[in-house]
């Protein structure tokens, strides 16, 4: 029951936040440009594109155009893109399946290479190998992504020509609709480079952390007792130590989703990656407004669901941990 | 008299391999730096329109490179009297939809651009298309009309049977016209997913049989990252690339797998000085004096790396008011003379905004700009920002220099008066680009006048007293036309098939 009441307050603060975000979203959309500029060629007229908005309703007020806006959401209709002709919401979620796979790339990119280093960093941490890989970290974290990805780009692709430079490649389009790379040859070496550079971002940061993380851990109490009871040394880091590192490394591993999704933005673009990042910056070049919204709204909505995951993780790592607001 | 400059001394191969024909059939891949945003050809007018455009439509005619004029679906024309243009239609001509056409295409595609927001301004001196037979059509103008063939290069006509009932023109939502397309093109869609690739195959029924192209399907992608589309040119992931980054043609051109070729563009850049805002520049000599201060060939050759052409006018040459007496003048000296003169020795302060998005290195442009008059002890704040928040700034004349450039639609000189030069009025939509307001009656009679004569000697004596009346009067600061650049693999034709109007006849492209 304790999880059902978690859920169900969770549903409820996802729809504030949506609230919240969409009047947000709606009253910047005047600074980000006039779409009509957009949608029409220079010579128009002012008089012919005043027409133009007075018929695409952008001249109501704004609570007028909210509440449009709010009533067709309710049915589930985020708006019209501007650029796709098809309603807002059906183009993020054909895009979705590219960005998911990137980060599913990344991530697991990161997380396999972030745990071993991070730990040989903590048991090893004068050997030569430790200093090298801590050392890298901090260049790591201070090299944007763009940089890396299309340093990448230049060696892979252009100098040594082994890699794909762009896009997605070959995909395969899955009985539910869901269109996947992960089942070519071609669709597989086309998110190499991509998953790198996002998981570039997100390596470092783990790497120091979980060395930061594990090195308290091995000088705890329980840690040396464990010593002292002549576990073997296997034992005591990856049972004893390390799964209590873990704990903080989901917490944190959590809150980056944000940042992982706001870099899926820039690795896309690069790689013209045909996912809703690339979309995003797309739109927002275009003044797509109906686009925009509604991708603002659908991460906050990816927010929610990725912190609530979180909090469920949360407890099986640690059977300690109440849920909040779920009273026990 | 359009300068070409081929690096890596790319020949043109379409000559020797004419006659080829389909039966070496190939591929291209190619990367744009967008994609069109519809299948309509009448929905927006923008490059990327007329580029597809071409693909899947044939024009009445077209434009040669010399800037003349061939016959695509009209096979040739004449001038009945002064106000009407014949034209005899090619018979034969097959839609990809398998229907014949015939002059009732023609006059329905006509009656649909009278329709179009974004076309019908070009149609308006077209009073009326009569059909005289299948293939015999009449245009007939308002009044004596000297640009009936450059219109006809926006006649492309569409299969009006195929799209009979399902015609609308929709500027922001679903069309049947947007989605789907029956034209008379080389080219047919096979499969679009959009902003993310087209695939084009050839048209097996397509009239022209005498092209040389031997391009049997296209792959188009829209790269959007500058890098990344170069990248996918050098390590060969696509054949061809359109436009080339001024910092990259460095090494395109020192690649010996591709060619690179440039063309003095006819898109002119300049700022304006906005009257209504600032007193001082209703004065002659201070607005000469920025003139002669900023030095537009440094610019061309330092911001814009030789990609551009240091302008003193609008019309770039080859057209038709271009005015050789007229070149760039940059003095210090005597731009600091002429403050003095108007009493403004010590200089002002002004604000400058600019596009940072919108045209080649336009913010450096204007940090450039803004240092030069320093010079003159004019302080310039300068804001640049996105094309998406400058239209909008531009529209409410929100600084006292702005930036624009223009290409003309009709490829002639007088659009450029129209819209930059002319009294702005809102009633008859002239000068809807003269930020600066710079208003003289004699430049809005003479440009009207040269919109009513067909004697081409006569229009070009009434075009070149402008570009000197503009130039005298320094009505605006003149930067450069913009160059234009694509890059293609060794072996690929393109030199052969690109226009200074950047939509290169794909239908003609031979690949070794």
């Amino acid at each position: 029951m304790h999880i059902l009441a978690f859920l169900i307050r969770r549903l409820f603060q996802a729809v504030i936040v949506m609230l919240i975000i969409s009047i947000i979203g709606f009253s910047i959309q005047d600074q980000l440009g006039d779409p009509l500029r957009e949608l029409v060629g220079q010579s128009v007229s002012e008089a012919e594109r005043e027409a133009l908005r007075d018929r695409m309703g952008l001249n109501d007020p704004f609570w007028t155009q909210y509440l449009r806006f709010l009533g067709n959401a309710l049915g589930g209709d985020l708006g019209t893109s501007y650029f796709f002709k098809k309603p807002a919401l059906e183009v993020i979620l054909a895009k979705f399946p590219a960005t998911f796979e990137l980060v599913l790339g990344a991530t697991f990119l990161f997380v396999s290479a972030s745990i071993p280093g991070g730990i040989y960093c903590a048991i090893r941490p004068r050997a030569w190998l430790a200093r090298f890989i801590m050392a890298g970290s901090i260049i790591g974290l201070s090299i944007p992504i763009f940089l890396t990805a299309i340093f990448l780009i230049w060696i892979f692709a252009v100098e040594l020509g082994v890699m794909p430079s762009f896009g997605r490649g070959e995909t395969v389009t899955l009985p539910w609709g869901w269109r996947t790379g992960f089942l070519t040859r071609d669709g597989l070496l086309h998110l190499v480079l991509p998953s790198i550079s996002l998981a570039a971002i997100m390596l470092p940061l783990f790497i120091r952390l979980i060395r930061a993380e594990m090195i308290e851990t091995l000088s705890t109490e329980y840690v040396r007792f464990a010593w002292a009871k002549g576990l073997a040394a296997r034992r005591v880091w990856f049972v004893h130590a390390f799964r209590n590192t873990l704990l903080p490394v989901v917490t944190v591993g959590g809150l980056q989703i944000g940042t992982l999704i706001a870099y899926t933005i820039l690795t896309e673009t690069v790689f013209q990656w045909p996912g809703m990042g690339f979309m995003f910056l797309e739109a927002v070049k275009r003044v797509d407004t109906p686009l925009i919204i509604a991708y603002i709204i659908v991460v906050g909505m990816i927010f929610v669901i990725v912190n609530t995951i979180v909090d469920l993780v949360y407890t099986l790592i640690n059977p300690m941990v109440k849920l909040p607001g779920a009273q026990g | 008299m359009i300068f070409f400059r081929s690096i890596a001394g790319a020949a043109v191969v379409a000559v020797a391999l004419a006659g080829a024909g389909l039966a070496n059939a190939k591929t291209l891949t190619m990367a744009y730096d967008a994609d069109p945003v519809s299948l309509d050809p009448h929905e927006q007018l923008s490059g990327g329109t007329l580029q597809l455009s071409h693909m899947l439509f044939d024009p009445l005619v077209r434009w040669t490179k010399a800037l003349g004029f061939e016959g695509r679906i009209a096979e040739s024309w004449e001038r009945l009297d002064a106000t009407t243009v014949r034209f005899h239609l090619r018979q034969g001509v097959k839609f990809h939809s398998g229907n014949t056409l015939t002059a009732a295409d023609v006059l329905w595609t006509f009656e649909r651009l009278q329709s179009s927001p974004d076309f019908k301004g070009i149609f308006v001196p077209f009073k009326a298309m009569n059909v005289i037979d299948d293939h015999t059509i009449d245009i007939v103008t308002d009044g004596p009309f000297p640009l009936v063939l450059h219109n006809a290069t926006y006649i492309f006509t569409m299969d009006s049977k195929f799209y009979e009932g399902r015609s609308e023109i929709v500027k922001h939502g679903d069309s049947f016209a947007s989605q789907n397309a029956s034209g008379t093109g080389p080219f047919i869609i096979t499969d679009r997913e959009q902003g993310v690739r087209i695939e084009f195959k050839r048209f097996a029924d397509y009239w022209d049989t005498a092209s040389p192209g031997n391009v049997d399907k296209i792959v188009f992608t829209p790269i959007s990252e500058a890098p990344t589309r170069v990248a996918a040119l050098l390590s060969g992931d696509v054949d061809f690339i359109a436009p080339v980054p001024p910092s990259d043609m460095a090494r395109i051109d020192a690649d010996p797998n591709v060619d690179l070729v440039t063309m003095t563009g006819t898109r002119i850049i300049t700022l304006q000085m906005n009257q209504d805002r600032v007193e001082a520049f209703k004065d002659v000599r201070v607005r000469q004096a920025i003139t002669y201060a900023i030095n537009n060939r440094g610019i061309a050759e330092k911001i814009m790396k030789g990609f551009g052409t240091a302008a003193a006018q609008m019309s770039p040459e080859g057209y038709l008011g271009y005015n050789e007496a007229l070149t760039p003048r940059f003095d210090l000296a005597k731009a600091q003379a002429l403050m003095e003169e108007a009493g403004h020795g010590d200089g002002f302060t002004i604000s400058m905004m600019c596009p940072n998005n919108r045209y080649v290195n336009d913010a450096k442009i204007c940090e450039a700009a803004a240092n030069m008059l320093a010079k003159i002890k004019i302080t310039v704040n300068l804001s640049t920002m996105p094309k998406a928040q400058y239209w909008p700034k531009y529209d409410e004349r929100a600084a006292d220099i702005m930036m624009i450039g223009w290409h003309s639609d009709t490829e002639d000189s007088a659009n450029f008066y129209e819209f930059l030069a002319m009294t702005p009025n809102a009633d008859t939509g002239r000068g809807q680009y003269n930020s600066g307001a710079y208003s003289n009656a004699e430049v809005d009679s003479l440009t009207e006048a040269s919109l009513l004569e067909t004697d081409d000697a006569k229009r070009a004596g009434m075009l070149r007293k402008i570009e000197q009346i503009l130039f005298d009067e320094a009505a605006y600061v003149p930067l450069h036309w913009q160059d234009l650049s694509w890059a293609a693999r060794k072996g690929v034709g393109i030199e052969a098939v690109i226009n200074v109007q950047n939509f290169p006849y794909l239908g003609d492209l031979v690949i070794e």
